[in-house]
């Protein structure tokens, strides 16, 4: 059980990721649909630095760049330029699908060197890793599973209990009112759009570097929607999108750890699970209606100053 | 910021509206002609061979016009859900409902005699399609679920059910092992009119019913006016939740149909891979072609054109076909941010006068 928990964490660690960059955007208004493409971007230019330096640091920052490039690409079309964010989102995915075979169609087969997987490996916490169930199942894993953590307690801090977390999620439940008290809404909006495509970038870059580290063209498969979905499972809490997303990696597992154990279901319809759970969420979650599980109330709707 | 001044255009003379995409379009091609120069490529070369592998014989035209087939008929599937604001990014799945729907005919009927079994072929995937859309529609009707994310995952649900049938319950036994479906026989497959399968005459009828039925019909008014206003919707007594279902199954039926005609007269079978992206490719289309039907028979030969010649540049030129997806990304954002100058005047002004208070203020 603990070792399968402990797979969970690192097939979520990903969504994670995602999701949590996604809430961010979402939280100030956006709803940016690129997220399976800033994925395979931060997953292929991860990639790329990571086998070409050898370095951790790099090959992270590389990822989060190139996340976070999409992103600003999706940005400038949505609130400088004022297109309709739904198929600006689809276009940037498209966009990142052409650009990841263009730029890794030479680097399939091509493997992570081996020090730079080294700096994955896992790592016991120490103390931590000693308390009964939790040590092994949270606290026996890679830096980047780590880092995950520190993302979503940053993050909770960050949309809570400061100022200019205040400031963001004001403006994504109301713009105009958040423009009438003096912020900068088209800065914000650019600034957690940016930032969410990040750590996007992040989480596609764990699939390449660490969940398979060989190349191959569709590494995130699918997961970006994924996240889309488990930020609204998550309530737009970074703390619950924790255990969505860590919920979600051991569904996604769940299909070969039930034939190891000589249960016969096929695999293909155990993977159906993680996509019909998330439309059950849906559902569930718009019949709940409660207010604090609702979407940001400005989300996705455009805002122009003029237009008021 | 505070001089530049943006105020919404009333109307662009069409002339100048289509200048303004052309210098878009333009500025995305030089746009990626410099990434390929990054890359060590020849974008004049690879332009030219572009034209040339979409339209430079008569095979290759064929070969364009049949990837448009499954472009135009999905695009107009999605136009009718984004007419009404519905964002349908299922029509993925609901090509491979249909195609699986038409599958099941085929394999099991295929001694009907051809017309009949063809009829029931494009009826069964129609269906599935339909019943694909429906799902979201009901919920997205009854409940106002996000529609998003529920065809969405509606599409992975129907790649993995079709993977399944693939490799278990469909596998072609007389296939040595290979995961595969049989071969639709004979009676089950497109007939080729003029050299090309008779998809073509299918989409062309199609975008003329859907202008028609969009423009000329009160259905199709009340599917403009839902997505425009649903406040104005609900005030002159219209149906809603009626509108929206019969709309989705519409369009899922169309998507449906794509899936047919690419498995009776493309693959001669049924694979996962059946609608090969043309589902997500298509809500580009449509809405590049601005939900208008004529319009999307346009674009989607352009972007067949691209499809066509990327695939004749990995041959010709042993360039890889991702080329062509990394234009297509280009103009797509290009076209994408010239809207803005199509609907908005952008004037510069202030520049030499004295910030007067009001502006001074704004932050």
């Amino acid at each position: 059980m603990e070792v399968f928990l402990a797979a969970a964490i690192v097939a979520g660690t990903p969504l994670l990721f995602a999701t949590v960059g996604e809430l961010i955007t979402e939280k100030s208004g956006s709803i940016n649909l690129g997220v399976e493409g800033m994925m395979l971007m931060g997953a292929c230019i991860g990639f790329v630095v990571g086998l070409a330096t050898g370095n951790p640091v790099l090959a992270l920052g590389g990822a989060a760049l190139a996340g976070g490039g999409g992103a600003l690409i999706f940005a400038i079309l949505t609130v400088t330029l004022r297109a309709n964010q739904v198929v600006t989102g689809l276009t940037l995915t498209i966009f990142g699908t052409g650009f990841t075979r263009f730029v890794g169609q030479d680097m399939v087969g091509a493997v992570i060197p081996g020090e730079l997987r080294a700096s994955f490996a896992k790592v016991e916490l120490p103390g931590l890793s000693e308390i009964p169930f939790f040590g092994p199942v949270f606290f026996r894993q890679d830096v980047f599973v780590y880092l995950g953590y520190i993302v979503v307690i940053l993050v909770a801090i960050y949309m809570f209990r400061t100022r200019i977390g205040l400031n963001m999620r004001a403006v994504g439940e109301n713009s105009g009112a958040a423009d009438a008290s003096g912020i900068n809404v088209a800065l914000y909006k650019y600034a957690h759009i940016v930032l969410g495509g990040a750590l996007c970038g992040l989480g596609g870059a764990y699939l390449s570097l660490v969940t398979v580290p060989i190349w191959q063209v569709d590494v995130v498969g699918g997961r970006g929607w994924i996240a889309v979905a488990l930020v609204i499972f998550a309530s737009w809490n970074p703390i619950k999108a924790l255990f969505a997303a860590f919920l979600f990696g051991g569904l996604g597992i769940l299909g070969l750890r039930l034939q190891s154990m000589g249960v016969h279901v096929s695999q293909y319809l155990v993977d159906m699970i993680p996509y019909m759970a998330t439309i059950l969420i849906v559902i569930i979650s718009t019949m709940r209606n409660r207010k604090e599980g609702m979407p940001p109330s400005d989300l996705s709707n455009p805002y122009f100053r003029e237009d008021r | 910021m505070n001089f530049i001044k943006i105020t919404k255009r009333d109307d662009l003379p069409r002339n100048k509206a289509i200048l303004i995409r052309g210098v878009a379009i333009l500025l995305s091609l030089i746009c990626a002609g410099l990434v390929m120069l990054i890359f060590g490529l020849e974008p004049i070369k690879i332009y030219t061979e572009i034209i040339n592998g979409s339209l430079g014989s008569e095979m290759r035209i064929k070969q364009t016009i049949i990837k448009a087939i499954p472009l135009v008929i999905t695009s107009l599937g999605i136009l009718v859900a984004f007419k009404m604001k519905f964002w349908n990014i299922g029509a993925e799945g609901q090509i491979i409902m249909g195609a699986m729907a038409a599958a099941y005919v085929a394999l099991n009927y295929g001694e009907t005699p051809k017309p009949v079994l063809l009829l029931l072929m494009v009826i069964a995937s129609m269906l599935a399609g339909g019943i694909w859309a429906f799902i979201p529609a009901f919920f997205k009707a009854k409940m106002g679920t996000n529609e998003t994310i529920f065809t969405l995952m509606m599409n992975y649900i129907a790649i993995k059910f079709v993977t399944y049938l693939q490799y278990g319950p469909w596998k072609d036994p007389g296939a040595q092992g290979f995961p595969k479906i049989a071969q639709f026989g004979d009676n089950a497959v497109l007939p080729a009119v003029f050299g090309i399968h008779a998809g073509w005459i299918i989409a062309l009828i199609l975008v003329v019913l859907m202008y028609i039925f969009i423009n000329h019909t009160k259905k199709g008014y009340e599917i403009t006016v839902v997505g425009e206003s649903l406040e104005t919707a609900r005030y002159a007594g219209m149906n809603i939740k009626s509108i929206i279902i019969t709309a989705m199954l519409i369009s899922g039926g169309l998507c449906g149909l794509t899936g047919m005609i690419q498995a009776s007269a493309i693959e001669r079978t049924l694979t996962s891979g059946i609608s090969a992206g043309y589902g997500f490719t298509a809500i580009i289309t449509a809405w590049l072609a601005r939900l208008n039907a004529i319009a999307v028979l346009v674009v989607c030969i352009l972007f067949a054109m691209l499809i066509q010649g990327g695939a004749y540049l990995q041959i010709a030129m042993n360039v890889p076909e991702s080329v062509a997806s990394l234009v297509q990304g280009s103009v797509l954002f290009f076209v994408l941010g010239s809207d803005f100058f199509i609907q908005y005047k952008v004037s510069l002004q202030g520049l030499f006068r004295k910030k007067n208070a009001e502006e001074g203020g704004a932050a």
